[in-house]
């Protein structure tokens, strides 16, 4: 029943105990990030649109933060994107195979106001900047499932940079430059 | 309106990795008999508890005010237990004064604590949320990108967040309590330090520690007779802000800004850099030192670099607004206690009560905390004077 | 001191599994509610807002940090949060109020129980060295105290399954409940035990959904030109956690909390108790000192649903029901957490003078 295990010291004091936490959830997604997942899986990328302010967000939760109203218009992405900005990341991430140095990007999808991380692959690291265009790699159709990892990650595109003020306000249409 | 309330104890518990000789209740005990102690107060004489910390998965324990009611004296008493995420340890003292400054109590305890060692906080920083992309590397993943952009926009020298991190541990270097020793700390020794999330270097970011933080707060008759002195509190600020919204200022954000604004109108401050003698400032990563330098209003929009090269903030320059003359986060960082630490050490400077790292005569320190994705603050102003 | 009232109070439904529902989307509906009751467009039109929840009933550290999210806080707002059920989160809001930073307060619950096994999780409230290693959890210690009340004759298996009855019959009244009907005490005694001694119906269920509240200054509920009834005491008392260590035949901290908000300075028409098992609503009825005068648990109390977290504030929201829908003229709510009644919150509410 108990797994603890206790730590004894020469003396023969109990100076510590390991105790393990073990707990299931169930885990469900809200109705907003459902049809969002449920598009995903057909390699559809979704945002949804705030009916008081306009912005549109991805991926949606349910309600645009800033108006606290609840967000229903679905919007269709591009499979595009402009790096807001970026990490180099030097240290694994727990649970994850990625191996390091790998880079980590806040990127906003061509039609969406706000930016998601995912990783930056298929690149020079150190010429990632700010501003870079981007497009997403998508896993094979076959593979594809409920999850933001069906895009494997975003490499980069040879567009004209965007400029800072313009990023998180290129129109699904595209960037010409 | 409010009700005067002061500080009038303060304990601390020397900051360390692994606390392995007191349990949880150990540990927060012993900074709430330093409080007591200091304010010369028995168990007897405190109304209510007031108890705070970062989330439970830290130590694996749901709603350890329930198991620590006995450690704390508070059988038979009211006990509160608040969560605000980083801010944690300064909104719970604020939450604190305001039993006292709504006059429904007289003398408060409060403390707030993390005994991270206990569990994983990497993994529970970063517990992977089914459906996402499990790429949350910690929390300097997160700041990292954000400090990439200030870097940008203010054209700051690619140093400066290695002189913060080099003054923060001389400091902490004078504070006896503080996790990290390091009076030996160069600017190339942290220069070459591990690259963790380009570009905060392994000593530029805040260590992981166990450790409690507790003051007794009081009212003013009690203040008043107290038998050191007490810091009085002249303002209490808090303000949140969703995580993420489109445009939504990240670098230097509004939440911040409006907190400090209000805080400052409560003191009377309008020119925080000449008003105040001391702040103690929330700065994990060292490039936050100059971001909150503009974000605090101590330094105009994209200035706030210079303040750090210059040596302002530096006691061992003689600056003339010390920052985290304790050590700051960047030398000792219980997470939950973090927030209340800098409250604690605001009110220390101004009872002349700072050792070594006294930033000499001061009589006005700022207080501050945040937490979240950069997204909730809480902030107060301490006086030597009732104001 | 400043007299503090209650101006509107809006719950969701308590379902036993709110599925493909998030944070933000049991929130939001319960806010827009209240907003519509209260006349206000959302966050911003209060002075404070206060939530409780808490992150391991859902599995995630920084649950709460998502309600923010159903709020509009831009441009931000002055907001803040209990790890414990949202009655405390209205009772830190008092404070507020009472010092004078805030002349209005929207208070706010959450649950979303459904995807761990609550009373498992729960069992990790306990004592991490001695008592957690041993997963005992909320029901079973709850079977302990129920025990030792039918040993000592305090109570007898009838009363608990009146208690049952009169919920279960009570919560026919209620839109928002989640077990009711009209059930008798043969009825519930007829039921196999589950664990003994106690009976699936002496449990409350596990329930998902949220409970507000928005609480103002007299004058600012007045200049609102909202019905108001006046929260004229609150106290809150913990006991020790060592379950040894306390009498579990009765409450000492509610008697205590009673005593000091005042709670037997009036006739008590109304009782609003959190008593997630039926035998602990006895316990409360009598460290409260009632008597058959007072209406206990109209609402089918916690029996009849319970939205962890936010129970204690739909509490304080039913007695305010009652007392604004002319239905009674003083109430007591009272809200609990930790191990058999270990913590215990009692809000006294008066109806509003005549202006």
């Amino acid at each position: 029943m108990s797994d603890a295990k206790t730590m004894i010291d020469d003396q023969g004091n109990v100076t510590g105990i390991e105790a393990p936490i073990y707990l299931k959830y169930n885990f469900t997604a809200g109705a907003a990030p459902s049809r969002f997942l449920a598009q995903l899986k057909k390699g559809v990328l979704t945002g949804q649109r705030c009916p008081r302010c306009q912005q549109v967000y991805v991926p949606p939760r349910g309600s645009c933060a800033a108006c606290g109203v609840p967000t229903e218009e679905e919007v269709e992405l591009s499979h595009k994107a402009t790096v807001q900005s970026f990490t180099i990341v030097h240290i694994p991430i727990p649970g994850n195979a990625i191996e390091p140095p790998f880079v980590v990007a806040n990127l906003v999808p061509d039609g969406a106001n706000v930016a998601f991380i995912h990783l930056m692959s298929d690149c020079v690291n150190e010429e990632v900047h700010i501003g870079q265009r981007a497009e997403a790699v998508w896993k094979p159709e076959q593979e594809w499932d409920y999850g933001m990892d069906n895009i494997l990650y975003y490499k980069p595109l040879d567009e004209p940079d965007v400029p800072v003020e313009k990023i998180g306000q290129v129109p699904v249409s595209g960037w010409e430059g | 309106m409010a009700n005067l309330a002061a500080v009038v104890g303060i304990g601390q518990t020397k900051y360390t990795t692994k606390r392995e000789d007191v349990s949880i209740a150990g540990l927060v005990r012993e900074a709430a008999v330093g409080a007591l102690r200091d304010a010369e107060l028995t168990w007897d004489d405190i109304d209510a508890v007031i108890v705070g910390k970062a989330p439970d998965m830290f130590e694996g324990v749901v709603m350890p005010e329930i198991y620590l009611t006995d450690a704390l004296g508070c059988n038979g008493k009211p006990m509160l237990r608040v969560h605000t995420a980083g801010s944690v340890g300064g909104s719970t003292a604020l939450v604190a004064a305001s039993h006292v400054q709504s006059g429904t109590f007289r003398r408060v305890l409060t403390v707030a604590f993390e005994k991270q060692s206990e569990s994983n906080a990497m993994w529970a920083l970063s517990n992977p949320q089914p459906f996402s992309t499990h790429l949350n590397a910690g929390a300097g993943g997160y700041f990292a990108p954000i400090i990439r952009e200030y870097m940008r926009r203010s054209g700051a020298p690619y140093n400066v967040g290695i002189k913060v991190a080099v003054k923060d541990r001389l400091h902490g270097a004078r504070n006896p309590l503080a996790h990290l020793q390091r009076p030996d700390i160069t600017m190339e020794e942290v220069e070459e330090s591990f690259m963790l999330w380009d570009p905060i270097r392994y000593l530029e970011s805040c260590p992981s520690s166990d450790g409690a933080c507790a003051m007794v707060i009081a009212d003013e008759d009690y203040a008043d007779a107290a038998p050191r002195p007490p810091a009085w509190i002249r303002g209490v600020a808090m303000r949140s802000e969703p995580t993420m919204y489109a445009g939504r200022e990240e670098v230097n954000p509004q939440a911040g800004r409006d907190c400090a604004a209000d805080v400052y109108k409560q003191a009377g401050i309008t020119d925080p850099r000449k008003d105040l003698d001391v702040a103690e400032v929330y700065v994990p990563f060292s490039w936050y030192e100059p971001m909150w330098l503009e974000n605090l209003g101590f330094a105009p929009e994209g200035e706030g670099w210079k303040l750090t090269m210059e040596g302002a903030t530096s006691l061992d320059e003689n600056g003339d607004i010390p920052w985290n003359p304790s050590g700051g986060v960047l030398s000792s960082n219980p997470i939950g206690a973090s927030g209340m630490i800098r409250f604690a050490e605001a009110a220390r400077q101004v009872r002349g009560d700072a050792g070594d790292h006294q930033v000499a005569g001061a009589k006005l320190a700022l207080g501050h905390a945040y937490g979240g994705g950069a997204q909730f603050y809480a902030m107060w102003v301490v006086g030597a004077d009732k104001g | 001191m400043k007299e503090i009232a209650i101006v509107g109070y809006q719950q969701s439904d308590c379902v036993a599994d709110a599925g493909a529902c998030n944070e933000v989307e049991l929130i939001i509906p319960v806010l827009s509610k209240l907003y519509g009751q209260v006349g206000i467009t959302n966050a911003q039109d209060v002075d404070f807002v206060c939530s409780g929840s808490c992150d391991y009933l859902q599995g995630a550290a920084f649950a709460f940090v998502m309600g923010v999210d159903a709020l509009g806080a831009v441009p931000p707002i002055v907001e803040s949060h209990v790890e414990m059920d949202a009655a405390w989160a209205l009772y830190e809001s008092m404070l507020k109020l009472r010092m004078g930073h805030a002349d209005s307060a929207l208070i706010y619950g959450f649950s979303k129980s459904s995807p761990g096994e609550l009373p498992i999780v729960l069992s990790q409230q306990l004592d991490p060295y001695y008592l957690a290693p041993q997963w005992v959890d909320t029901v079973s210690l709850a079977a302990l105290q129920a025990r030792l009340l039918l040993d000592r004759g305090v109570i007898s298996e009838q009363d608990m399954a009146e208690v049952v009855s009169r919920s279960r019959r009570n919560a026919r009244n209620n839109p928002h409940a989640q077990l009711a009907g009209d059930v008798s005490v043969e009825d519930v005694l007829a039921e196999a035990t589950y664990l003994s001694p106690l009976r699936r119906s002496d449990i409350c269920p596990v329930s998902d959904g949220a409970s507000a509240v928005v609480i103002a200054t007299v004058e600012k509920a007045r200049e609102w030109g909202l019905p108001y009834a006046v929260i004229s005491g609150i106290d809150h008392c913990i006991e020790t956690h060592h379950l040894g260590m306390r009498d579990l035949t009765d409450s000492m901290s509610t008697r205590r909390a009673a005593e000091n908000a005042g709670a037997g300075d009036g006739p008590v028409d109304v009782a609003e108790l959190y008593a997630p098992f039926s035998h602990q609503e006895i316990v409360l009825t009598r460290a409260l000192g009632l008597d058959d005068k007072t209406s206990v648990n109209p609402s089918g109390g916690v029996l009849a649903g319970n939205l962890m977290m936010a129970s204690g504030l739909s509490r304080i929201g039913e007695v305010f029901n009652r007392i604004v829908g002319g239905e009674a003229e003083r109430g007591v709510a009272h809200a609990t957490s930790g191990p058999c009644l270990q913590h215990n919150l009692v809000a006294v509410i008066e109806k509003a003078e005549a202006a």
